[in-house]
């Protein structure tokens, strides 16, 4: 059994949200100088120039890509043959994500109580973790910083078998077109099929978070992905909203066993500062 | 879609400028701007019904939406980019009456609040949503006016120069949301 010690989790995940919210992804850069090149929209252009500087700028000078860098989701897959020492899990990431927030000057935007007292943490806190424990002597954790204006706009719908694929392509196109500028497009759409109704869900939110060069495993789902994706560039929609061909660089779909009467269907849209940093302990 | 010149503005905005504005229009924005998002305005409008001064004469300011992260030391504030402009639609129409001169955010705005526009005469421009690193650079100061205590939603005064933006709903209702999508729709890329 290996052991791991608290402190370095809390020192990894603290540098991880910096990381996350300061450097966007190698593929979405690339992603946006291909789009420059493509949009047929001038002021669609216009707005993707802005977005490549505003990435150099950000990476340049560790300044957050956007004000709301988010709640800090956390996905961590943790070896079954590791032993955490020095300190309860929960409260190292926690202590992670405070250190980040604000050793690294980034917004906090987390409220105590959504109703009654909506005050502000003052150190973004707490997480939203979501833990799986794995085989192996290895821990993962994968950084997701999640701002408002995407997250407000997700979808679940139950939908019901006989809805088939023409329910799901609905689902995700309706979620695409409510969200329109306010979600930041050029988007990444997450599309969470099967399970149930928190999973649909969480499986929605771990599609938004994969890389944008990851491939779906299933060549079917791999088609649908392409399928969406060419639909809703054909919105209109486009850079910022303004008008364009380029409304979201890829469509994700994660899918999982469901019940013989079901068929949820969750869409969690991400951003063009579509965050996310990696790291192995 | 046009292409259209890049207009340089100055804050406060004059009423015959706004008229000339059209949606889409890009524009580089120079002068005082108010910061305000959700909490700000909610105490706005609370202090308007409870008929108590405000912190801040509105006649003329333009309200920009946004709730900057922090400054690192040497900067005069951290990224700070639009919000969606939506959440703030319940009390846009009486800050209009209070006499603003214009608004900066993202998205979409209720059928209410374009009645609003088109009848005081006050544009709704667009920045880029999360180019907030960059449009941080364009503010070259930073002063809270009041309620500290809301962070980074506290009202505060900004100068800006050259803020790029784009009329987003101009003073006759035309939306370039609306706009842009059609222009585009079915297109491929
Ligand atoms: S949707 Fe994303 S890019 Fe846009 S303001 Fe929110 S966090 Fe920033």
């Amino acid at each position: 059994m290996r052991e791991l010690n608290a402190a370095d989790i809390t020192q990894a995940i603290a540098s991880l949200v910096q990381t996350a919210n300061t450097n966007l992804p190698q593929d979405m850069c690339a992603a946006l100088a291909r789009a420059r090149a493509q949009e047929v929209s001038p002021v669609g252009k216009d707005v993707l120039k802005q977005l490549e500087a505003n990435a150099h700028l950000a990476a340049r000078e560790s300044i957050p890509l956007c004000q709301d860098t988010g709640m800090a989701v956390v996905f961590a897959d943790i070896g079954q043959d590791v032993h955490i020492v020095g300190g309860a899990f929960e409260e190292a990431v926690n202590k992670g994500v405070r250190k980040g927030y604000c050793e690294g000057y980034l917004r906090k935007s987390c409220v105590k109580d959504p109703l009654f007292a909506r005050e502000n943490t003052l150190d973004n806190t707490p997480a939203i973790l979501h833990v799986r424990i794995v085989p192996g002597e290895t821990c993962v954790f994968r950084i997701a910083p999640k701002g408002a204006g995407s997250e407000n706009k997700s979808v679940l719908r139950m939908l019901v078998p006989a809805d088939g694929i023409e329910g799901v392509r609905k689902t995700v196109l309706e979620a695409v077109e409510a969200a329109g500028a306010n979600s930041c497009p050029p988007m990444v759409v997450g599309v969470g099929i099967g399970g149930n109704m928190e999973y649909a869900c969480l499986l929605a939110k771990r599609a938004a978070a994969r890389d944008l060069c990851s491939e779906n495993a299933d060549p079917r789902y791999r088609a649908l992905e392409q399928e969406l994706l060419m639909a809703i560039n054909q919105t209109g929609i486009g850079p910022a909203g303004l008008g364009g061909v380029t409304t979201a660089f890829a469509v994700h779909i994660e899918w999982a066993p469901t019940h013989i009467a079901q068929l949820p269907v969750a869409v969690n849209i991400n951003c063009h500062a579509a965050r996310h940093a990696e790291i192995r302990l | 879609m046009h292409t259209s010149t890049v207009h340089a503005i100055t804050t406060p905005l004059e009423s015959a400028t706004a008229r000339l504005l059209r949606a889409g229009d890009v524009v580089r924005i120079t002068g005082h701007i108010l910061a305000a998002r959700d909490a700000a305005h909610k105490r706005l409008v609370a202090c308007l019904h409870a008929k108590e001064p405000l912190p801040v004469d509105l006649h003329g300011q333009v309200i920009y939406y946004v709730g900057p992260s922090p400054a690192r030391p040497g900067r005069v504030i951290g990224a700070a980019g639009p919000t969606t402009a939506g959440r703030m639609d319940p009390y846009t129409p009486q800050l209009l009456a209070e006499g603003l001169s214009g608004m900066i955010g993202k998205g979409m705005r209720s059928a209410a609040v374009v009645e609003a526009i088109k009848q005081y005469g006050v544009p709704y421009f667009a920045a880029v949503g999360g180019a907030g690193a960059l449009l941080g650079e364009a503010i070259t100061s930073y002063t809270v006016l009041a309620w500290p205590e809301l962070g980074t939603e506290a009202l505060a005064d900004m100068t800006v120069v050259d803020f790029p933006a784009i009329v987003a709903i101009d003073v006759l209702g035309n939306d370039i949301y609306t706009m842009g999508r059609k222009a585009y729709q079915g297109v491929k890329s």
